[in-house]
Order: structure tokens, then sequence, then C-alpha cells
């Protein structure tokens, strides 16, 4: 057992993990941020995707002792302190970029990733970014529609009907 | 301009807060104080006989609390299949017994064979290893056609084989079909696959099980599409116990397609054990342990025939398929070849003759059953594979010939068993072709000539029977369930309404739409309605989500108990106004008085409702909260076209889909944001299945395609932008809604569409295919053609 600090969601925390505990499992049960999901166990899912100083990261993919002393942010970090939704999670809901919400926090993550990397992709680069994230609700349509929204650029551009 | 609020609207998805901000309930996100985990030890042969299991080394590892195997279940009752078929004798289907953990004998990699509780879910895995376990091996089973060989080893010792049923639709027509067969001036013969698929909904299955000491209740948290059904069917079936000690609870719903419809031995095992250990127990599927636990979907094969006379009419349809069931019958798994297939095989035409032959099979593999469309994909898949191969055999155009053979009147009788009360083929097909800029193919095909690939244009039709199902009927067919649905709206006094529906959303957005229907009804905003569902403890008994019926049928019933509503609300509006009941309207969320300018809120009516004290006492009760059961007259029919186009590259055999466009006819829409994308998933999933999934055993048994590593699911860039309609609607004529359902059309329409244009671009090309299986990876095209 090792205990470790970070600041999630701009907070610092600690809590003692074993050597094997994944930052996903300390997220969600060490830390009750039940939004970071888990969807596969050979990191390819991306529904556990969070940010780790400023990267998006599988947290199943790192263990909890290798965040000490990181920046975390998770998808409870997302919005506003009045709970106002951010541009890339409004355009989330604005475009139905989700159905069953499992996937939608790596998503998001990820999303916000990209717009950091490159803040006006093309349709091609989304669809290339989002290559490590699986969604079996939406066909991935709603999703770039959301992405080139919250970029600032015409959604219809996307969205053929 | 599109409506903004009420029937019709896009209205913007209230359930989408929660899930941006993390803030979603799923199952895993339930932890109940004290909990203990479960882990499965699972066979890891297809096919055994138990020698040994000892459990004594794994009992004394820290933090076990106790070893179940299954000689802790021999006095509980097995998993119940919820569909009986009768076979083409009149016999009824050989139905196995489905332990919950297995009894002598391992059936398919994967099947429990001892769970271990622990204090930690670490602790509960390190113990399975030590379990001793003896699995005398036995050969297995897994090609069909092997499996019905005389002297093939049997997968269960007490069936007199591996045949569930053999089952011919309509047999008293078979001669009839033979004839015609006879006399055919053409006949198109197809043999394929429809290759078995792994739903892979992204959150994997879990299950919470708790007991209350004090009452005596139990309570099982559980990854459902329906917790009345897995309460009746678990209590009543398996774990002897009464309903109204039993409350099932799915919380958010990660997802199903048709997988979180069955009653799985983990729900069983942790309800159980909760009991048995006075303490909360709780499981985590892994995503590998989905792929060998989840029930899969498809699995067909079929040969199919297609009789023509001499001026191209459809003159008679004959198939045999042989479906596989796996080692067990999961629940509905028996319905799904038969009743969800059989009756689709008319298809949008008018064939006046049909047979089909279905042979169910057990098999050493994971149990098969409904998964997104459940027979229909099967169906349309080889009706419009055999008709594009007809046109290309006969050299007529594909869609002339099946212009020429739609079903043009309605409602329309088919000869398998359903009548279609409405559709308009040829609307929706002139919509695709609008869509589609037909005309200026040749000069994308020089375009992609240019670079070398090969341009194809494929198209087909499609139809379903939604809305799932008249109780009577399928009561007739087998079901041992009824297919109602329920619904109780309680209005509150200050107005506010709750609806309480037996329907529950894994994704479909039910507490957006549902309130858009109430409120229209109404004439109050949207956000006055509240939906509450997934919990037997505060929902009427109701049958669940699949088979798109949540709208037609859920939302029916939704309907019908807010009429009742509205009759009382009026009563009472008619005492408060002193005017006669049937002159008093309803519009805007006010009561008026015909030919008056007297008025009431309704907020004032509901008030008087609890507050009675100028209230009508002697003729009508206090309160306002009615239910209703809504059973359909009949299934509903959602139908349309479909068209992709792809480019193939010969050197590789890679396909890429250039476009794809769906036009629907779901009669009614009520939120087309949502509509639209339930549809674009569907056609994500059948794209899928068309050039990338499929579950693969090998000769043993063992699942070669057990994680994401493996099996090929969608990803952003394996699809492109949809172009969808749903602009061609002719109502259903039977629900008050009139609407048709949506959930499962894109999954059925797509793949016929993908490997038709395939098939297209490859003969475009000079290579005569025919066919090729799905998936159509680059080494199955290459190879068809360099064959
Ligand atoms: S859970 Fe991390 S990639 Fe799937
Ligand atoms: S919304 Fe369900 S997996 Fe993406």
């Amino acid at each position: 057992m090792t205990q470790v600090t970070m600041t999630v969601n701009g907070k610092s925390v600690s809590g003692t993990v074993e050597g094997r505990t994944l930052l996903s499992e300390f997220l969600r049960e060490g830390l009750r941020l039940t939004g970071t999901h888990v969807g596969c166990d050979t990191s390819q899912c991306g529904a556990c995707v969070v940010h780790v100083n400023g990267n998006a990261v599988k947290s199943c993919t790192m263990l909890a002792a290798e965040a000490e002393g990181a920046e975390v942010r998770t998808i409870e970090g997302m919005a506003d302190a009045d709970g106002t939704l951010s541009t890339i999670q409004q355009a989330f809901q604005d475009h139905h970029g989700l159905q069953c919400g499992f996937c939608t926090p790596g998503m998001v993550m990820s999303a916000a990733a990209l717009l950091s990397e490159n803040p006006k992709p093309t349709e091609a680069e989304i669809r290339a970014y989002l290559e490590g994230n699986i969604c079996r609700c939406t066909g991935y349509h709603n999703i770039v529609k959301a992405i080139m929204a919250a970029s600032g650029q015409e959604a219809s551009a996307v969205a053929a009907e | 301009m599109p409506k903004d609020h009420g029937i019709g609207a896009s209205s913007k998805r209230r359930e989408d807060v929660r899930f941006l901000t993390g803030n979603g309930n799923y199952t895993d996100d339930i932890n109940v104080a004290g909990q203990a985990y479960v882990h499965f030890l699972r066979s890891d042969v297809a096919h055994g006989r138990l020698t040994k299991v000892d459990t004594s080394a794994a009992a004394e590892m820290p933090g076990v609390i106790r070893v179940f195997t299954g000689a802790d279940f021999e006095g509980v009752g097995g998993l119940p299949c919820g569909w009986q078929v009768t076979d083409k004798h009149g016999n009824p289907m050989q139905e196995p017994a489905h332990p919950v953990l297995a009894q002598g004998k391992v059936r398919h990699v994967g099947d429990p064979i001892a769970a271990i509780v622990a204090e930690t879910p670490a602790q509960a895995r390190n113990a399975a290893e030590a379990i001793e376990i003896d699995i005398e091996d036995l050969p297995a089973v897994i090609d069909m056609k092997a499996a019905l060989q005389e002297g093939a080893p049997k997968v269960h010792d007490d069936l007199d084989n591996n045949l569930c049923y053999d089952w011919g639709f309509v047999e008293e027509n078979k001669g009839a079909v033979d004839e015609a067969f006879s006399k055919a001036a053409h006949v198109t013969t197809l043999e394929l696959v429809n290759q078995r698929l792994v739903a892979n909904p992204m959150e994997p299955r879990v299950a919470v099980g708790d007991f209350n000491r004090s009452t005596g209740d139990s309570t099982l948290y559980t990854t459902s599409q329906n917790p009345h059904v897995i309460r009746l069917l678990m209590g009543a079936f398996v774990l002897g116990i009464p309903e109204h000690k039993l409350r099932v609870v799915a919380p958010d719903v990660g997802g199903g397609f048709g997988s979180k419809i069955f009653h799985y031995a983990e729900e069983a095992f942790c309800t159980f054990a909760a009991k048995a250990l006075a303490r909360p127990v709780k499981w985590t599927s892994s995503r590998s342990e989905a792929f060998i636990s989840d029930a899969h979907g498809r699995d067909h094969v079929t040969k199919i025939e297609l009789a023509l006379d001499a001026d191209n009419n459809f003159t008679a349809l004959r198939t045999e398929t042989y479906a596989n069931m796996g080692a067990y019958l999961s629940t509905f798994a028996p319905s799904v070849p038969t009743w969800l297939h059989g009756t689709l095989m008319a298809g949008n035409y008018k064939t006046p003759l049909i047979y089909v032959n279905v042979k169910a099979v057990f098999t050493n593999t994971v149990p098969v059953d409904a998964y997104r469309g459940a027979g229909r994909p099967e169906a349309t898949y080889q009706l419009e594979r055999v008709v594009d191969k007809a046109a290309r055999e006969l050299g007529v155009d594909p869609i002339a010939l099946r212009r020429q053979n739609f079903i043009t009147e309605f409602p329309y009788a088919t000869p398998v068993a359903v009548e279609y009360d409405t559709g308009d083929y040829n609307a929706t097909m002139d919509k695709l072709l609008e869509m589609v800029d037909r005309d200026g193919f040749d000069a994308r095909a020089a375009e992609s000539a240019k670079s070398g690939k090969l341009r194809g244009f494929g198209v087909n039709t499609y139809i379903e029977a939604c809305g799932i199902a008249p109780s009577a009927l399928v009561g007739q067919l087998g079901a041992r369930a009824g297919l109602y649905e329920s619904a109780t709206v309680r209005v509150n006094a200050t107005g506010g309404l709750v609806v309480m529906t037996g329907s529950h959303s894994h994704g479909q957005g039910h507490e957006t739409a549902f309130p858009q229907v109430v409120a229209d009804m109404i004439g109050i905003p949207e956000d006055m309605v509240e939906v509450v569902h997934g919990d037997t403890a505060n929902t009427p008994m109701g049958m669940g989500t699949y088979g798109s019926r949540s709208l037609a049928v859920g939302g029916s019933a939704i309907v019908r108990a807010t009429e009742k509503i509205i009759n009382k609300a009026k009563k009472i509006a008619a005492h408060l106004m002193e005017a006669s009941e049937g002159d008093i309207e309803l519009k805007d969320g006010q009561f008026t008085v015909a030919g008056t300018d007297k008025s009431v809120a309704w907020g004032d009516v509901t008030l008087a409702a609890y507050v009675p004290h100028n209230y009508p006492l002697e003729e009508l009760e206090p309160g306002l909260e009615e239910t209703a059961f809504y059973d359909p007259a009949n299934f509903t029919y959602p139908a349309g076209a479909y068209a992709c186009e792809v480019e193939v590259d010969p050197d590789t055999g890679k396909v890429e889909i250039c476009s794809f466009a769906a036009a629907d006819d779901f009669g009614n829409v009520v939120n087309p944001m949502i509509v639209e994308g339930q549809v674009h998933g569907g056609l994500a999933q059948g794209i899928g299945q068309a050039l990338l999934e499929g579950a693969v055993y090998d000769s043993d048994g063992q699942l070669l395609t057990a994680s994401y590593m493996d099996y090929a699911m969608p990803r952003a860039d394996d699809v492109p932008s949809f172009q969808v309609d749903h602009s061609c609607s002719t109502p259903c004529t039977h629900n008050p809604l009139g609407v048709k359902g949506c959930g499962e059309a894109g999954a059925i329409g797509s793949p016929p569409a993908v490997v038709n244009a395939v098939v297209d671009a490859l003969n475009r090309g000079g290579h005569n295919v025919t066919h090729i299986d799905m998936p159509l990876s680059p080494s199955r095209v290459w190879s068809a053609m360099n064959g």
C-alpha cells in the first residue's frame, strides 16, 4: 500500500492505493468520481479518458501511483462551478452527441483534448482523433457534428441532412 | 417551421445533463454498504464432464467469504426460456435445463462453474485460482450442420440430439410453393451466412444483490432493459421469491441492443448469494467476460431461392435456415429465427407463396438471442441479396425489379401470417433516389477509376415488424409472456405530472420524448412532466424496451392513461364551472366551456382533485392518478429504402463507404432529433456487420474474437456521415400516436445495401462475383476478386 496525492478537478486529494491500483479504479472507487467509466480491459474503448497534466490519458492504462503529484481532470470537472455546461458539453447536448451516455465522459474528454491541440479540426481529423473512443449508440455522426460545432465551425457542413 | 415543443419537436434531451457531467447512475456506480464481491470461475473448454470441483483450498484464501458451485443450486430452478416453438410436426421444441452454475457438464467456453464471494474483487479473483477442477474433455460441436449428423456428440445428454426444433412456415403451403418453383421461368438461388455478432453495449453487465434481514426482501440492481421481466422470471422460475418480496432496479443503462433483455445466471446468483449470506454482493463483468457470457446475436446459415415468372414477377420464395442457439436456450432465443424472421420473409413484395424452414441447433458456443433487429435483419439480408442477384442474372435494373414487385395496396395480408396496415414503398424509394444523385454516379465512378478504385452502388428496401406485440397472437405463437405495456400517470396537486412506465430507456431518450406526448395532450410545458422508469417498486408491471416498442406500445399506454386523466379532469372542471361535462374543452392547459368565456386553469382542477372542498364527491373520487395497460392490436411495420456507395481498392480488397442514405417511413415522429440519432446508430451497427464484425470460434470451441483487439467494432473513421430522411410517413393505423418505431431500422436495412454495393463495384470492374459473406474484410473481397 502506498500513499498518493494528486490534484483532481482543482482539489488536492490523497489516498492509499495498492501498487496495482489503476487510476480509473482510484477515481471511481477511492474518490467516488464515477463519471469516469470502464468499458474494456484491453485499453481500447476510451470510456475512461481523463486529462493528466493537460493530456488525454486512458485512466485504465495508468497506475494511480504514477499520477502522484499530477493535475487530473475528469468529466466532473468540465462544467463551470455554477453548473453551466462547457462549450463542448453543451454542443453534445445540442447536437444529440450521446444516447446511453456511457462513452460520453471519455468522448468529451477526448474532444476537449483535440480542440486544445487543434482548434479547427476537419471532419476527417475528428474521426481520426476519436480512433481510441468507441461509441456503440450514436454511429458517431452527431458526435462529429457536436465537435465541429464546439470548434465554432458550421455543424451542417458535416450533417448531410 | 419546425415545432419547438410537444409532439414533432426536437426537444433537447434532459437526461443528457447528468450524463455529460459525470452524474449518471449506472449499475456499477451503485455500492451498497458492506458489499462483498463476486468472481465467476468459468469454463475454458467448450465441452467437458466435470469430474472434480474442489473448493476447500479456495475457501481458506484471504478474504473469501464463501465459494458456491452447481451443488448449491441443486434445489433451485434453472434459467427459464420465455418462448416455446412448436416444430413442423406439431411437437414442442427440445428444451434443455440451464443451471445457474454448471452441474455435471460444461457446455461452452464461459459457462460458469463456481462463484467466489470475497471481501475485495482481487481476493475473489485470486481465490478462483485455488479451486481445483478436473474436466474430462468431450469433443465439441461447433458447426451446425455437423451438430445434426447422426452420432454427433450431444450438447445435452438427456436430449434426443442437437436439434432444438425443425420449423416449417407455413407448413401447409409447402406443396404449393414447391409446385410454383417447378413452373418458374427463372429461379435464383443464394447460399449465405449471417454471421455471429456480439452486441457489445459499452456498459458491461453488472449485478448487485441485496437482502434486507429485517423485512426479508431481496433487491437486485442490474443492467437490464426490462426489470419487471427479470423480476418475474427470476422470482417465479429460478429462486422462488414472490414478486412482493423482490425488487429489481435497472438504473441508467449504458446501451443494450437486445443483450440486456435476457435473464442471466449472474443476476440469479447475486440475488441468491445476498440472501444466503445476508450480505450485499456485487459482480461487475469485465469486457473479456462479456464476450463469453453475454448472449450473442444472428448466426444463421441460409439457402434462399426466389422463383420468377417470364415477366419477372416474384411467384414463390423458399428458404432453409440453420439457426444457432448456442449451448442453452437464452430467454427469447427460439422466437428469433421463427416468429421474428419467418413472418418477415415477404419483405416489401407481393410474393404470393412463401415457405420458410428453420432448424435450430445446439452447439458448444455462447447462447444466441436477440440482437438489434433480431430475425428481421436476417430476413431482410437474404431477401434483398437474392433479389439483387436475380436482377443481375436477368439483366434488369435492381430498382425496377423491386418496384415491379412492391406491395402497393394496404392493408396487405402476407402469406406469412402478418398484415401490413400501411406503407408506401415507392415513396421511400423515390425519396431515396432524390437523396443520392444516382445520375451523377457515372461521373463519380470515373473519378474513382482515376485513382484505381472500383465504385459501386447498392440499394435495398426493408420492412420490419415492430411495436412488439399483440399478446393473444404471440401467445398462440409460443410466447410465455404477454407483450402489452403499462403506464401510471400521477398528477400532483399543483399540476405537475409523473409518468411511471414499464418501458425502460437504455439510450433512447424516454425521459424527454414521453413528456413531449403528455405535455402536448394537456397543453402544458414539457418540464411539468417527469418520467419514472427502471424500478419495479415504483412502476406498474410492464414488459420493457426492445423490438422498437417503447413509443408504439409504451407510448400508447401513456396516451391511454393520460386520456383517463383528462376525462376525469374535465368532470372536475365541469363541476367548477357549473357546466355540462360534454361542453368542456381542454387547450393550452385551460379548460373552457364551449361557446362561453368561462375557463379554469389546469392547476385549479388538479388542486381541486386533492383539496376537494368544492368537488362532486358523490359521483367522483378525489385524486388524479390513472393507470392504463395497452395491448397492441397488431405489429407496426416501419419500412424504407437504403442506398450505399462504396469504393473498393482492387489491390487490397479494402472497402470504403463513400456515402450512405436512408429514407424511412416511421409513421408519425415525436422527436425527430432522437429518431435520426437512432437511425445513425443502427446504420453504424449494420455497416459494422457488413464490413468488420464477426464472432469466430475455432473447431475446439475457443472464441477467437474475445476482445476489442480481435472483434472489430466500428470506430469513427470506419463510417461516413449519413443522409437520413423520415419525411415519407404513412402513420400506423392502430395505435393512438400513429407511430411505428425506429430503433432497429438502421441495423436491419444497412447490411444488404453495403454488400449489394460491393458486389456491384466488383462486377463493374469486370469481376464476375455473385456473393461474398460478411464481414467483407479486405482479404475476403480480394479473394473473391482473385478467386
Ligand atoms: S476502459 Fe480504458 S480504454 Fe476501455
Ligand atoms: S452513447 Fe452509448 S456508447 Fe456512446
